[in-house]
């Protein structure tokens, strides 16, 4: 029965429960045990019980009044990066492990606007700095696939957990690929949107002129729906776009794959991708062939510059981002003799091994006599990486790529370099330096030591149009049938 | 002042003007002052994680008007980008300004000094930039410091002059003519004792004739003008003193104490902040176009300049009385509605700056106190100009009209003059009897007078003023005493 609840989708669970057959009380409670009784996977930072089942009786009478929203009653899990009024967000650092935010993030605002519930707070890369989800301050969260495997990162926990079926969907946010690559790690659907699609107020901020939020879900539906309720323009985040946001979820299903340009960047087909993979996204690309799409060979030629680039212009806007958490307002706070003690003391204690690597990165690449051999020519390059994007586009609707070039790997195996952890996102950086939209979906799965592991097939589109990468997702769902993860009780 | 050992100074301003809008630069916390400590700062202000800035429209128009005001530059696009330091009096640990894409740039000041001369300053740049808060020191036991943030956030221009101000008197007609000009704008109140004003000076010194820049010290945050004056004298000597005794200015920031005279050094080139400036990718670049600009010329007041000008040309005021009644926006409305009724401009500008500004000092009043209207000191000033009383009885009646004010009750002049009887006497016919009668009556002082006593005459005028209670019409009893002193065998 609980099994039934669980591995719905977002949309199944909503009909069920606006059509009365199914409470939010009994989804959220199914939910919460469930995260009681996975607790290994290390999902969640924060579990909003009282909170939710409070929501959750909300919803019902809601409901039973007839007052519903587009979402009333959906128990969904957000990534602990996204601030919630009076439920504590960490963003996975020991620095804010006290920390209660007294306001709320744009976008989880407006899905308690539109009726949702919050299961909890999940885990992730300490301020989403990682690709594994191993630099969480509190322990790596575990890929329910193979659990002595990363479920990627940076939000693991959001794709452990909806992977896992701890919530119907969760937030994840995305500067280099940290939605798409653990989408593709753990066989969800994963979206960023364009960036400026949606606001980053609240969202506590790694590198701002990357980050974007978005989802992971379990179905091209879900994350369509999903998407039309947190996008949108927001007087108090000057970067998001005041376009408008169409409905996705009604637009599925009505693309014709007949004549559907799809470019294949010979960049991201080179050696180091396991060619397990590359046969996976070449079989998909075969079958689109076979409905009538065109496939082309096309080049973005500054693609292997893209994670120099990243690396400078991400931690430098970090190191910056970050120098708020001085101990002197909130977080941590380690007394020393005197102030600049003081903030050696708290910032020692409060970040990880990767926060404080990358935190030095880009303070000296912002240094002077620095400056401009490494943050001017890396913010050169990305609007290079743009520009091979905007060319690209002339000549294709959508573009195909490997989302990682490897599977899901054994927890450990690359904590101890950083540089094969950072080439890891080589295959979901140039669209974020580019702002363009992109998905990862499963496009199969490969066997590694015996077990099987989802592969990713990324889609990535023109600026704004969130529309038709969402419209080719959902084409490869009835192509290929919707590939769930497995369920273990 | 001057130098010893012919020495000249070479002086830059940077001068820092809080800009007059109700809320902050980035934020909707209110700017007003005096509040208690922290109570207009809200979570951006604060630093706290996942917050915004959003640009104050407000403050980007006050820029505007003031590079329209200085025949700047405005730049049609313009950026800002974080200065980071750290200072638990700044919550993000960066400063929101702007660095190599300023707003305004170029552009001059005209300063007037005492002796009616004047001199053109070059501005080399303005731009925006938000306040920080304030440490508090020494006020707890223990060592322990107390920050106040609700000036953190407040908009500030900071105005940037060429090295081109010779010396502490010129420096101080800068900051007069500055402050005049950001008060007609109406974009800065100019209250230097709150902080709203202030100024760093960079001062060096070098042998006149030279035109080498030698090595400069900046002077830090001085709040009154005749601070800047005595730190830049004090400041210069200290360097005189250095070179002559055959040593080298060290490149440092300094501190003024107005208690012991003299400057200390605050930090030295070697402590200088290395400030990591980035363009914030929080904010869009601000790009103005056309109309905007025309827009706010339309509602550009006449300049102090202009205005003076026309005041010398069209009143014929001495460059003195012009720059002083045009160095107030109050000063020019007050005096230009004490001519709406026929008063001599010029007997206006010296009643005005003499006679009511003396009242105004003892009672250390501003104008718009001032117990006398614009209408009712015009209404005298016209007395005297049609000749309905002499200027002695003028005094007679501002007198009158003073102790009215006290008392809270208000006359016009004119009816002073009325219930008082003290119009002027210029019958002709009825002095000229007073007149002869004085020289007949004297006949000693008229034998003097001939014999080339001039200052014999005035007894006689004190005769008749005696006679008539000071009303006779002073230019007619002149000439009707010549006549009868003539008259008289």
């Amino acid at each position: 029965m609980s099994q039934d609840l669980l591995t719905l989708t977002a949309t199944e669970a909503l009909s069920k429960l606006h059509s009365k057959e199914v409470s939010s009380v009994e989804l959220t409670q199914a939910h919460l045990s469930r995260i009681e009784s996975r607790k290994h996977l290390n999902t969640y930072l924060t579990v909003n019980t009282e909170g939710a089942l409070s929501a959750a009786k909300a919803a019902d009478a809601a409901i039973a009044k007839g007052e519903v929203a587009t979402l009333t009653g959906l128990p969904l899990g957000i990534k602990d990066l996204f601030c919630t009024n009076g439920v504590r967000t960490t963003a996975a650092s020991k620095f804010l492990d006290n920390f209660v935010p007294a306001y709320e993030s744009t976008v989880t605002q407006k899905l308690w606007n539109a009726g949702a519930i919050n299961l909890g707070k999940l885990n992730m890369d300490e301020f989403a700095m990682g690709g594994s989800g191993e630099n969480s301050g509190y322990g790596p969260s575990r890929n329910p696939w193979d659990d002595s495997r990363v479920p990627g990162g940076s939000s693991s926990g959001s794709a452990a957990a909806v992977a896992d079926y701890q919530c119907y969907a969760a937030t994840g946010s995305d500067t280099g690929g940290s939605i798409r690559q653990p989408a593709a790690f753990t066989g969800l659907v994963g979206i960023k949107p364009t960036y400026g699609r949606c606001s980053r107020w609240g969202m506590v901020a790694f590198a701002s002129s990357l980050d974007q939020a978005g989802f992971l879900t379990r179905t091209v539906e879900d994350a369509a729906l999903l998407m039309e309720v947190i996008s949108g323009h927001d007087p108090k985040d000057s970067t998001s776009s005041p376009q408008a946001v169409p409905a996705w979820r009604e637009s599925l299903g009505k693309l014709s794959l007949k004549g559907l340009r799809i470019g294949l960047p010979k960049e991201y087909f080179i050696e180091g991708l396991d060619p397990k993979i590359r046969e996976i996204i070449e079989n998909a690309t075969r079958q689109f062939e076979g409905e009538g799409a065109i496939i082309k060979q096309i080049s973005l030629p500054h693609t292997q510059y893209a994670p120099a680039a990243y690396y400078i212009v991400a931690p430098a806007e970090a190191a910056s981002n970050l120098a708020r958490y001085d101990g002197i307002r909130y977080g941590v706070r380690v007394e020393g003799k005197n102030l600049v003690e003081t903030y050696l003391n708290s910032r020692s204690a409060g970040f990880g091994a990767e926060v404080k690597r990358r935190i030095m990165i880009g303070n000296y690449a912002l240094s002077s006599g620095y400056y401009d051999a490494f943050y001017t020519k890396a913010m050169q390059t990305r609007t290079l990486i743009s520009q091979d994007f905007d060319k690209a586009f002339e000549d294709v609707d959508v573009i195909f790529a490997p989302t990682a070039p490897t599977a899901a790997y054994k927890i450990g195996t690359n904590s101890a370099d950083p540089i094969a952890m950072y080439l890891g996102d080589a295959f979901t950086i140039p669209t974020s330096l580019a702002g363009l939209p992109g998905l990862s979906i499963n496009a199969g799965t490969v066997e590694d030591s015996g077990v099987r592991l989802p592969v990713g097939l990324q889609i990535i589109g023109p600026r704004w149009n969130e529309q038709i990468i969402l419209q080719v997702a959902h084409a490869w769902e009835q192509l290929a049938g919707v590939t769930q993860p497995p369920f273990v009780a | 002042m001057s130098l010893p050992h012919n020495y000249e100074m070479v002086i830059g301003l940077e001068v820092h003007a809080q800009v007059t809008t109700k809320s902050k630069l980035f934020s909707g916390s209110s700017t007003a002052f005096g509040s208690e400590p922290n109570t207009q700062a809200n979570e951006i202000d604060l630093g706290m994680p996942g917050m915004l800035p959003v640009l104050n429209a407000g403050a980007v128009d006050a820029g505007i008007k003031l590079g329209l005001a200085i025949g700047a530059d405005i730049n049609m696009h313009s950026v800002f980008a974080r200065k980071n330091y750290y200072y638990p009096d700044l919550p993000k640990g960066y400063q929101i300004s702007q660095y190599d894409q300023p707003i305004v740039l170029g552009g001059k000041l005209s300063i007037d000094m005492e002796d009616g001369s004047s001199r053109t300053i070059n501005i080399t740049r303005m731009h925006l930039e938000e306040d920080a808060g304030k440490s508090i020191h020494d006020m707890g036991s223990g060592g322990t410091s107390f920050v106040d943030l609700n000036r953190a956030g407040v908009p500030l221009m900071e105005i940037v002059s060429e090295p081109e101000i010779r010396t502490p008197e010129e420096a101080g007609a800068y900051m007069k003519k500055l402050r005049t000009l950001l008060r007609f704008l109406e974009i800065c109140d100019g209250d230097m004792e709150k902080g709203n004003l202030r100024c760093d000076a960079n001062v060096s010194v070098r042998k006149i004739g030279s035109t080498e820049l030698k090595t400069r010290c900046e002077i830090k945050n001085l709040n009154s003008i005749r601070h800047v004056m005595n730190a830049i004298q004090h400041e210069a000597e200290r360097q005189v003193e250095i070179w002559e005794k055959g040593g080298t200015v060290d490149q440092e920031t300094r501190l003024w104490d107005p208690d012991l005279s003299e400057t200390r050094t605050l930090r030295s080139k070697e402590d200088a902040h290395d400030y990591r400036y980035f363009p914030d990718p929080d904010l869009l670049p601000v790009n103005l176009d056309a109309a905007r600009i025309e827009a706010i010329k339309g509602t550009m007041p006449e300049l102090p300049d202009a205005l003076r000008d026309r005041f010398m040309s069209d009143y014929g005021l001495t460059p003195y009385d012009a720059s002083l009644l045009t160095s107030e926006k109050s000063y020019v409305s007050f005096y230009t509605d004490m001519l709406k009724n026929g008063a001599d401009p010029k007997l206006a500008s010296n009643w005005m700056t003499v006679e009511l500004f003396a009242v105004l000092n003892k009672s250390g009043k501003d104008l718009d106190e001032s117990p006398i209207s614009a209408t009712h000191m015009g209404e005298l000033v016209s007395l005297i100009t049609s000749g309905k009383i002499s200027g002695k009885i003028a005094k007679q009646v501002f007198a009158i009209m003073l102790e009215n004010a006290e008392k809270g009750s208000v006359m016009a002049p004119s009816a002073i003059v009325e219930a008082q009887g003290l119009t002027q006497i210029s019958d002709e016919g009825a002095l000229k009897a007073i007149c002869e009668k004085a020289v007949a009556s004297n006949p000693d002082a008229v034998a003097k007078f001939k014999a080339g006593n001039d200052r014999i005459f005035g007894s006689f005028v004190g005769t008749v003023m005696k006679e008539t209670k000071g009303q006779a019409n002073p230019e007619l009893v002149n000439k009707l005493l010549k006549e009868a002193i003539d008259a008289h065998a």
